[in-house]
């Protein structure tokens, strides 16, 4: 929406005349490519599924213009997960030979990668709060360093030495913070913010390509088994990265703001700690037969659109705290580097808002989805089910959040202490329910 | 909830009326509801819902139990006070909507071509020129020109000495309000439609009772059942392949009432698909429906994900368990006669009556059967599934009620390359089966020669006639050994053998430990054990001998010792006789759920508007800009401004456009920079 011309006429052109030639090549690849699809396996789809390649399509095709950035990223994923599915070939066997997969794109290996990735990504953009300044000591880095670091240490002994079992799964969260305000100052500019930025687009190119080509090694472990891979909790975890990461790189390119990436990376690093926890110590990335209440076209659009609500709360709520330790920064120091370097009040409030508003849009809707479902397979489009109830109660919790926004106009310190609230209430539908209150939905369990 | 300024109600007295409307639309009740709504709905999780009052009973006690169940907590989503905040969600929704919509209605519509110039001022996004150097007719036209191209409906009006053009855009938004509003209640009220109202009045009013008892639904008297007539209800029924029903349960608190259906529902077979590694894939019932309307009978197959629906009657998988499977069985006493075996032929669900030796009588009860059982085994570190074939379930009874609960299973099991029959047991159906291991005969499928060695062993006269020869022929190859001696030895071998058939040889080493001083306990158990095992070695070999086996093998070895650890067990296996299944039909019964639920597209149509409303209400903003021009001798005097209902951020830049074009400038103005700074 920039502009850029000097003379300012009153033309303004319409939205299709706004499209670079780039929006209209990517819309012509998408066209094309689900054209070919349907050609060459129209005749194995049915009504449902290819209605949904269209509407996928569809989808891409506008998001593609609307948010210019996600052609490339579009594009990486296209390319890693035909490269992935066709080292494939017709047998998993492959996995053990094929140089590609083996490191790289089998579903197993990119979600590592995502891991991997996303650690450092969150690790930059802490750095970057760190950065160096003319002028000015770089003290707080350093204490903050030491003190972090040996807390994460003194954790990662602690969960090692069978202390607190589990503890080291969650530790390296406090390391990433110790190292990154110990790289932080060697540079002055934002460049570990630019640097986290492209490692978060390549973690969430890796985890969407992995979950793509997990995909098709669920039929390759049995044709029958076959399905799309956000059915299990592992999976799921994933997909929450994956959503919560291009979620937050949208409103980082809106905002033009690099400051969010530490705070909102940290939430999908406590994901990532728990991914590979469900991953090396419980083996969950294995691919098992779906349950038959499981089986059903509903899983494609209820789970995808549930995450981007839970990824729109997640996000809101870590600028919740941002914005609670920017206004104690501001009262406590103004010349800190809480006060400094963290994204302004406005900034913060205003993607605050816009995520929750985003996240009870899609919630909404994958409760609809969620209910038709439920009348599809349980004989009841609700039927107080712990899962529902929650869902209920989340639901209920942002329309009141919104309504104070909206009406009331409250802003600032209050919401920002309720976004944080949500995100305890969300977890708690999202994983506690299946954990301490079992009901229908109790396949989602650890 | 009101978004949108209401009327201004003229001050003084208000009539009773107005104050009840305005706290009924106030936006504190609604929150307070919302929040209320949200607490109760967090109960009925944490408490789960519906189970038998027994249950609650025992996990709560007494005291718990009474209060939980005065205030509805067991049913809480049906509950009165739960109903009542919903009920006042509903009110105070559509009261918000009633109040609300005429001054939406107007804020979309009226273009406010009255504002005066100092409220302009006031605004938020504004821009003001006291001398602009263009005439006003230029600057109105170019305004036009600039709204119309960004989508805005404009219009114009001279008011005067001054003339004032009015803009907006996204006034669908304010419908957005509208929508989610009215979207609550029209949900509301299809869940209400099938919520089970209707029901509950019937009871309260005393013409609806709720069944507690089992019986069968022929006696299931007519105050305990609802007529077709009802227009929605939730319920379920188990119906065994070959058999139809034309009603459904419906559980209600602690019992059930029974509806009734305008057709029969006829379970032709139901089947468990399953993964090559023994996971179910899918649940299927082939049913056939006799309707009366129908020409002829309507066959369908459902399963989990795919329901029938059928006269607005919806027909679920839900479930399934055994319908009376038939078993033939060998009944074989443990002890005399187990060789020789009773045929027995049994339906799951049904009950037998069996009289021991001793003349006790016990209840048989068979309560289930699975053709399959997919286990998962670990050896090594390596998981491995595997079948372990057909079950049956069945519990032995004495006549103080006292019960055995076993499991056996038809096919053996290998282990170290020999093969057992498993027969599970336990006392308490919360326990873990322990499992006794009957060794198969070394050829073919039979537990004959088990079975042949303890009726030999517990036959008193096989037992005597035995020691007799095997102490004889041990007495003849040593000298001197008195028949005193020998005889005493024999006693004490036909003593020991049948206290080792009655309690194993924990109870021989008992024996000793009662009859010997301390210190000889070692030596005599020593000596005991000796003389027991050629006992037992004595028997074991007429068995084979029985058999035509002279040489004994290894084989023969280790199957004495399988033998002797099956029998050294059977005191704590409690049931007087080894159930082995041979062949059986396995009849299964579908659980199928059925519901009518009318209010369903309600719900789907209030859903849809939701959601509409919703994307309306935070994603079209409703933009409104005002220029107010007044002719000015060194051109003309102007204010425009702005506002914008949703996401101003973006309003910012836009409204910074505008100005732009509208004024015919191309750099952004102080009041624009301002106005960004400003939150």
């Amino acid at each position: 929406m920039s502009v850029t011309q000097d003379t300012v006429s009153a033309e303004y052109p319409g939205y299709f005349r706004r499209l670079s030639p780039a929006d209209w090549l990517w819309a012509a690849g998408v066209v094309v490519a689900t054209i070919f699809i349907l050609a060459v396996y129209g005749h194995r789809m049915d009504i449902y599924q290819s209605g949904t390649l269209v509407v996928t399509a569809a989808s891409g095709l506008w998001l593609g213009w609307f948010w210019k950035s996600f052609k490339g990223y579009a594009l990486a994923v296209t390319g890693m997960s035909l490269l992935g599915v066709f080292s494939y070939g017709d047998t998993l066997a492959s996995a053990q030979t094929n140089f590609f997969l083996k490191y790289l794109v089998s579903g197993e290996a990119a979600v590592m990668w995502m891991c991997a990735l996303l650690y450092m990504s969150t690790t930059a953009y802490l750095a970057s709060l760190f950065r160096r300044e003319a002028g000015r000591g770089v003290m707080p880095a350093l204490v903050t360093a030491a003190v972090t670091g040996a807390v994460g240490l003194l954790g990662l002994w602690m969960g090692r030495s069978g202390l607190v079992p589990g503890l080291e799964w969650a530790s390296p969260l406090v390391l990433l913070v110790a190292v990154g305000a110990l790289l932080g100052p060697i540079a002055s500019t934002d460049f570990a913010a630019r640097v986290g930025s492209a490692l978060a687009w390549c973690a969430a190119a890796f985890g969407l390509a992995g979950l793509l080509v997990r995909w098709r090694e669920t039929y390759l472990h049995d044709p029958t088994w076959g399905y799309i891979p956000v059915s299990n909790l592992w999976e799921v975890f994933v997909l929450f990265c994956v959503i919560t990461v291009l979620m937050y790189l949208y409103y980082q390119g809106r905002t033009r703001n690099l400051g969010m990436g530490g705070f909102v990376m940290m939430v999908v690093s406590a994901a990532v700690a728990f991914l590979l926890w469900y991953t090396l110590d419980r083996e969950a990335h294995v691919v098992q037969p779906l349950v038959p209440a499981l089986q059903s076209w509903w899983m494609k659009v209820h789970v995808p659109t549930n995450f981007v609500g839970y990824g729109g709360f997640a996000i809101a709520a870590m600028l919740g705290v941002a914005y609670l330790m920017r206004v104690r920064g501001e009262r406590r120091r103004p010349d800190g580097l809480l006060a400094r370097r963290l994204p302004s009040r406005e900034v913060l409030d205003d993607v605050m808002y816009k995520s929750i508003a985003i996240g009870f849009a899609f919630f909404t809707i994958a409760t609809v989805l969620g209910a038709m479902w439920a009348a599809e397979a349980w004989g009841a489009y609700w039927s107080w089910d712990p899962k529902e109830t929650w869902a209920l109660i989340v639901w209920l919790n942002y329309a009141a959040w919104l309504h104070l926004r909206f009406t009331k106009g409250w802003r600032g310190v209050p919401m920002a202490w309720w976004a944080i609230l949500g995100l305890l209430i969300t977890t708690f539908a999202f994983v506690g329910v299946n954990m301490f209150l079992g009901g229908l939905h109790s396949y989602g369990s650890l | 909830m009101s978004s949108t300024p209401t009327d201004p109600t003229p001050p003084g007295r208000r009539s009773t009326f107005a104050v009840l409307m305005a706290f009924l639309g106030s936006m504190g009740l609604a929150i307070t509801l919302l929040v209320a709504l949200a607490v109760a709905s967090v109960v009925g999780t944490v408490l789960q819902q519906n189970q038998s009052y027994e249950t609650y009973l025992l996990d709560y006690g007494p005291f718990w139990h009474e209060l939980f169940r005065t205030l509805g907590i067991y049913h809480v989503y049906s509950a009165g006070w739960y109903l009542l905040i919903l009920v006042f969600l509903v009110i105070s929704t559509s009261v918000c909507v009633y109040r609300s919509t005429p001054a939406m209605i107007r804020d979309m519509s009226r273009f406010r071509l009255g504002v005066k110039d100092k409220s302009l001022r006031s605004f938020q996004h504004n821009v003001q020129r006291d001398a602009h150097p263009e005439a006003p007719a230029v600057l109105m036209s170019r305004a036009e020109a600039v709204f119309r191209a960004r989508g805005y409906r404009v219009r114009q009006a001279d008011q005067g000495d001054h003339r004032v053009l009015s803009a907006m855009r996204g006034s669908a938004g304010r419908l957005g309000y509208f929508f989610t509003h009215v979207a609550i209640v029209v949900i509301c009220i299809g869940g209400l439609v099938d919520g089970r109202l209707p029901l509950m009045l019937a009871e309260l009013t005393g013409r609806l009772e709720i069944e507690t008892r089992q019986v069968p639904v022929s006696e299931i008297p007519e105050q305990s059942r609802v007529s077709v007539s009802n227009p929605s209800f939730r319920g379920s029924v188990e119906i065994p392949e070959g058999q139809r029903v034309d009603v459904a349960f419906v559980t209600m608190r602690d019992g059930y009432v029974v509806q009734e259906l305008p057709f029969h529902i006829e379970v032709k077979a139901f089947r468990v698909e399953r993964h090559a590694t023994g996971q179910e894939r899918s649940f299927e019932t082939d049913l056939v429906i006799h309707d009366e309307l129908l020409d002829e009978p309507l066959a369908h197959t459902i399963s989990v994900n795919h329901p029938l629906v059928h006269r607005g009657y919806t027909i679920y998988q839900a479930s399934f368990r055994d319908g009376g499977s038939r078993l033939n069985l060998d009944m074989h006493p443990l002890g005399r006669g187990a060789d020789r075996p009773m045929p027995l032929n049994a339906r799951v669900f049904g009950t037998y009556s069996q009289t021991g030796e001793d003349g006790t009588r016990l209840r048989v009860e068979f309560t289930d059967f699975n053709d399959t059982n997919p286990t998962l085994i670990e050896e090594d570190g390596v998981r491995e599934r595997m079948d372990m074939g057909p079950s049956f379930e069945y519990v032995v009874r004495d006549s103080s009620g006292a019960g055995w609960f076993h499991r056996n299973f038809q096919q053996p099991i290998e282990r170290d390359g020999r093969r057992y029959l498993l027969s599970g047991v336990r006392q308490n159906p919360a326990e873990p089966f322990s499992f006794l291991y009957i060794p198969l005969d070394p050829q073919g499928d039979g537990v004959d020669r088990f079975m042949r060695f303890l009726a030999r062993l517990t036959d008193p006269a096989v037992v005597a006639d035995v020691v007799d020869e095997a102490t004889r022929t041990a007495a003849g190859q040593f000298e001197g050994v008195d028949e005193g001696i020998r005889a005493q030895v024999a006693e004490t071998m036909r003593g020991l053998l049948e206290t080792f058939t009655v309690g194993g040889y924990e109870e021989v080493i008992a024996q000793v430990q009662e009859q010997a001083p301390e210190g000889q306990w070692d030596r005599m158990a020593d000596i005991f054990l000796r003389i027991l095992n050629s006992g037992l070695d004595a028997i074991y070999l007429r068995v084979l001998a029985e058999e035509g086996i002279e040489v004994v093998s290894d084989e023969d070895e280790r199957f004495l010792e399988d033998a002797l650890r099956a029998i050294n067990a059977l005191p704590f296996y409690g049931s007087p006789f080894f159930l082995r299944l041979n062949d059986f039909e396995h009849i299964q019964a579908s659980g199928l759920m059925i519901t009518r639920a009318p209010g369903q597209a309600v719900v789907y149509a209030g859903s849809v508007m939701l959601i509409l409303g919703i994307f309306l209400l935070l994603y079209v903003s409703h933009r409104r800009c005002w220029l107010w021009v007044q002719p000015r001798p060194e051109g003309s005097g102007l204010v425009l401004a702005g506002t914008s209902n949703r996401n101003t951020t973006d309003f910012n830049r836009e409204f910074d456009e505008i100005s732009r074009a509208v004024l015919g400038e191309s750099r952004p103005m102080p009041a624009d920079q301002d106005a960004r700074a400003r939150p």
